[in-house]
Parts: C-alpha cells; structure tokens; sequence
C-alpha cells in the first residue's frame, strides 16, 4: 500500500456496511430458503470479506505482486475445497454405477 | 545508487538489501500477505472438514448450531467488525504520526479483542456445563450421538483456532502499544502496525465465515 493513505470517511463507511452485512445474514437465516440458505450466507461472508480485504486490508491500494499473491491463495483454497467436494458429492454416483 | 523518486530513499528506516525505503515496505507487506495465504490454506484445511461431515451430516450440524447463543455470537461479530475499525484507525493515526490517536485505538483494539475472548470464555464454559464437549462426558437426547459430537468437535476445533489466534494477535498489540508509547511510530516508519493491521484483519476475516457456518445453520423451521 506504500504511501496510499485511505480517508476514515471510508473506514467508517466499511465497518457500517458490515454491520449491515451482518444483521442481513442473520435475518436471512430465519427464512426458509431451503437449500438457498447455505448460499445466501456464504455469498453475503465472501461480500464482507471482500470489503475486509479491499479497504480495511488496503488490497485495492496494493502491488500488483500482492493481487497476485492473494489470487494465488483463493485459487489454492478453491482447489482444496472444490476438489474435495467433487470427491464427497460423487461418490454415491459411483456406487450406485456399481449397483 | 539508483535514484529513486520516493523521498524515503535516504530513510534512516531503510535496511541495507533495499533500494529505497518504498521497495522495503513493498516488500514487508507483500511478506505479509505471503504468510497470510498459508493461514488461509491452514484453516481452509478446517473449512473442508466441516464442508465433508455437514455434507453427510445436515441434521445434526443443524440440532448443534441451534445449541450456541445466537446473541452472544452475534455480539461476538459486532465486537470483532468493530476492532477492525479501530485497528484500521490505529493504522490511519500511525501514517499521519499522530501518537496520541495510534496509542488510544491500539488500546481500544486491545480492549475489544479481550472482550471477544471473554465472551467466548462465557461461551465455552456454558458447552462444559451442557455437556456439549465431545468425549466420554457428552450428553446428547437425540439418537446421532456420534454425527453431534463431530459438529461440537469442529466447533471448538475452529473457534479455538480462531481464538488462538486472537490471543496471540491481544499479546502483539500489548507489545505494539509499549513500543507507541515510546514514540517509535509515525509517518515515517509504521510497518509493524500496517502487518499487524493485516493480521487482525484476516482473523476478522475467519470469524465472518464461522459465524454464518457454526451459528446461523437451521434457525428457519
């Protein structure tokens, strides 16, 4: 971020929309959604964690080398959880292939 | 020496292997973010679990997460959102050198982030007095015994993890707070504040994703 300073204005304007990101999931949770649910609270986590990330953590300020750094780790986090998934959630394809 | 045009090349901050004082801070941030993504990868680690048995488990992760004190997590969430405001005013006082400011929000970090953890002491000493840690001593009415113990397992797994953390992250800013106090930060040097600011961020950051997945699963119907 070297030398960006971020106004507070934005500080305090990041930690409203949180708070708001936050009575938003816990409401959300109260609706039957089904299996929307798990969705609209992970979507709503990835926001706020965005948010966190981008002005709290002055990534939006940051080196192109730090970007980098960050979608390298996202793409790794994806890999463990979207290939574990693809394991766990397939599994009874194959039992059932095999009667 | 190359000319740069930051005029902190001379910095009496900068240490011999760097350029300018600019490359240096670069490169402490970038260092940062580098051990950051290795936390991410460490507690992803933890996500995947939950991620398998809530998978194979839905009911009883459900009756589990309705045990925890929404009120409580929830204030535990405020609390947290709003020691990364101070913290990120702790580093905004450091890069315009005003001393006063950095000691105060450091505190005000400090004070929060102990209430945090004392909340979650509240917390986990109502699961001991519930007989809701798995182990010989678990009580559970329903039948998945077994499935319950395995949420209650990643529960303190995970939040224990995530207050780990805190606690090292409280013991930092207590150290942070003398160094302030003796006037060691200001416009001119506050890369132990910037990483530190990063780190108390990324905790943040865990605790907005164990919120939603720990507390808030099943409360409709």
């Amino acid at each position: 971020m070297s030398g960006h300073i971020v106004s507070r204005k934005v500080y305090f304007a990041i930690f409203l929309s949180l708070m708001v990101l936050t009575a938003a999931t816990v409401a959300a949770a109260f609706v039957n959604l089904g299996a929307l649910n798990v969705l609209v609270a992970l979507t709503i986590a990835v926001a706020k964690a965005t948010l966190v990330a981008l002005y709290f953590m002055n990534l939006r300020y940051s080196e192109r080398l730090t970007w980098v750094m960050v979608a390298a780790g996202v793409t790794w986090l994806g890999l463990l959880i979207g290939l574990t998934l693809s394991d766990i959630l397939t599994r009874s394809w194959i039992a059932g292939a095999l009667g | 020496m190359p000319d740069h045009a930051s005029g902190h090349a001379l910095s009496p901050h900068r240490q011999l292997q760097f350029e300018s004082y600019e490359q240096q801070q670069e490169a402490a941030t970038f260092g940062m973010w580098a051990f950051l993504i290795t936390e991410v990868l460490f507690f992803g680690g933890l996500f995947a679990a939950y991620t398998i048995y809530r998978l194979k488990y839905p009911a009883a992760f459900q009756k589990g997460s309705l045990t925890l004190d929404l009120y409580l997590g929830g204030f535990n969430t405020a609390v947290l959102i709003g020691s990364s405001l101070t913290m990120a005013l702790a580093v905004h006082a450091a890069q315009t050198s005003r001393q006063k400011a950095l000691v105060i929000f450091l505190a005000a970090t400090l004070l929060l982030g102990s209430v945090f953890l004392g909340v979650k002491v509240i917390e986990y000493g109502d699961k001991f007095h519930h007989h809701h840690v798995p182990g010989p001593d678990f009580r559970w009415r329903a039948s998945d015994r077994g499935p319950a113990q395995l949420y209650f397992s990643l529960y303190f797994a995970m939040t224990g993890m995530h207050a780990l953390h805190m606690v090292v992250g409280v013991v930092v800013l207590a150290v942070l707070i003398v160094m302030a106090l003796r006037r060691r930060f200001g416009a001119d040097y506050f890369t132990p504040i910037e990483n530190f600011g990063l780190y108390w961020h990324f905790v943040d950051i865990v605790w907005i994703f164990l919120f939603p997945l720990l507390y808030l699963i099943g409360r409709h119907g």
